[in-house]
């Protein structure tokens, strides 16, 4: 339960607001997360919060993109190279990857949801071959909003499909305008051998699923990461309970048939 | 082989379901269409006496505002429906319509569209419940943007 000491050895400004951290360890590593997984952040002296890891999955090297919302997160955004944060976990249940060969994948991300879910992008980039078709759908709020653009390209030229989208823009946006969601309507895949990966705010991710679902999907190929706020992160407190689960054990990932029913739960 | 209109009215999500009768009056109405990349599809207020099937690129609905110019306020792409105008008297359109890519569509001429749904009203019931459809995901959409769903929580 104790943290573990990282030093952040790189830090990049992704937006305005968000930002990315690389955190080695002082002594030793906590074992090396798998994507969807999190990690209990410390700002010492300031408070502890779930980020997920938004890198490959090392031991030696732990990636989190976190963006500035509240105490807690805008002290860790603000971190400098060289700094000192407590790191506990890895915790949670992780994207369920590889899906089987021969499978359509289809990653949908809005925001900073997309943070989770880049894992899972490098994980269909490094076994390419392994599936179908393979899709990364993103939204945000404006252009100047979007995470991780200069990696697009490189996606695309892995072979990923690479869809973008925002809610508003001015002239100098070429790209669409629209809610993610939207951008299913044109995708091509084979719903039933289907798996899809979406993280975002809940709202977005209950109009994700009912787009897929629509086209085919069945329930429990749609895997959400149900991010509502936890305390423990060892399901001892019961803080992050939403129906019968508890979102830090038997979460963030659980699949829309279980998270369906319990989306409309509000906070505890 | 090239696909015809029917060919491709038959193909359309929007469609699907449509008796093969249906299908082929429809297909009297309806012809196929490019739009270069750059040109304007139509401009805000026009007459409104056709829609399009998109079949690929894409089409931002756009609107003018003084001083920022013309704004996008939606993206249609494949699968999607252009133009719903044409259903209800005046005939104007709401926004404007702009190719920004190379974009192949089907057209269907409106007054011929409305002709067939008054003799059929089958057809026209077939017709108007789709487009209700289209109508509802649109506004659905716009609630979701309405919540500005990705901004900071105060
Ligand atoms: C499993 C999991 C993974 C997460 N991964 C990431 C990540 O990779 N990157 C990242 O930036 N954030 C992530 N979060 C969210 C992050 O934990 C919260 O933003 C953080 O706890 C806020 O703490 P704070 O002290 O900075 O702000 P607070 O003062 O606690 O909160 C500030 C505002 O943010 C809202 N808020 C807090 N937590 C959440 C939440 N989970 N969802 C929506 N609104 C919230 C509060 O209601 C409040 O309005 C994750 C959360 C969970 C549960």
């Amino acid at each position: 339960m104790m943290p573990l000491p990282y030093r952040v050895t790189g830090r990049r400004q992704e937006t305005s607001d968000t930002a990315t951290l690389i955190l080695e360890p002082v002594r030793q590593p906590m074992a090396a997360a798998r994507p969807g997984q999190f990690s209990m952040v410390y700002a010492f002296g300031v408070g502890e919060v779930p980020i997920s890891v938004s890198g490959p999955p090392d031991a030696d090297l732990v990636v989190h993109t976190l963006r500035a919302v509240g105490a807690v997160t805008r002290a860790l955004h603000d971190a400098r190279v060289g700094q000192v944060l407590g790191l506990r976990g890895p915790y949670g249940t992780d994207w369920g990857l590889p899906v089987p060969v021969g499978s359509d994948l289809v990653i949908v991300g809005g925001g900073i949801g997309l943070a989770p879910l880049r894992p899972a992008v490098y994980h269909a980039l490094d076994q390419r071959a392994r599936y179908r078709r393979v899709a990364v759908l993103i939204g945000a709020r404006t252009p100047d909003d979007l995470l991780f653009t200069k990696e697009y390209d490189d996606w695309r030229a892995g072979g990923v499909e690479v869809g973008v989208t925002v809610d508003r823009a001015d002239t100098t946006w070429a790209g669409r305008v629209g809610v993610v969601p939207d951008l299913i309507t044109g995708l091509e895949f084979a719903p039933e051998s289907t798996v899809a990966l979406v993280c975002g705010p809940e709202v977005m991710m209950r109009f994700t699923a009912r787009a897929l679902l629509r086209r085919g999907v069945p329930p429990a190929a749609v895997r959400v990461s149900l991010e509502r706020n936890m305390h423990c992160g060892t399901a001892l407190c019961g803080h992050c309970q939403l129906g019968p689960l508890l979102l830090c054990r038997d979460g963030p990932v659980v699949g829309y048939d279980r998270a369906q029913p319990l989306t409309g739960v509000k906070e505890l | 082989m090239t696909a015809t209109s029917y060919d491709l009215l038959a193909a359309s999500a929007f469609l699907t379901g449509l008796s093969e009768g249906h299908l082929r009056q429809l297909s009297y109405t309806a012809s196929r269409c490019v739009f270069r990349a750059g040109s304007r599809v139509f401009a805000e207020g026009g007459h409104a006496d056709r829609f399009w099937l998109i079949n690929a690129g894409r089409i931002d609905l756009d609107t003018h505002v003084p001083g920022r110019g013309d704004v996008v306020v939606e993206t249609l792409g494949p699968g999607a429906v252009l133009g719903w105008s044409w259903l209800f008297p005046p005939y104007r359109w709401h926004f404007g319509a702009f190719a920004p890519q190379t974009t192949f569509a089907v057209s269907l001429d409106a007054s011929g569209v409305r002709r067939l749904c008054e003799r059929d009203p089958a057809l026209g019931y077939q017709l108007t419940s789709r487009f209700v459809q289209v109508v509802v995901e649109r506004l659905q959409a716009t609630r979701m943007r309405l919540l500005d769903l990705y901004k900071v929580p105060s």
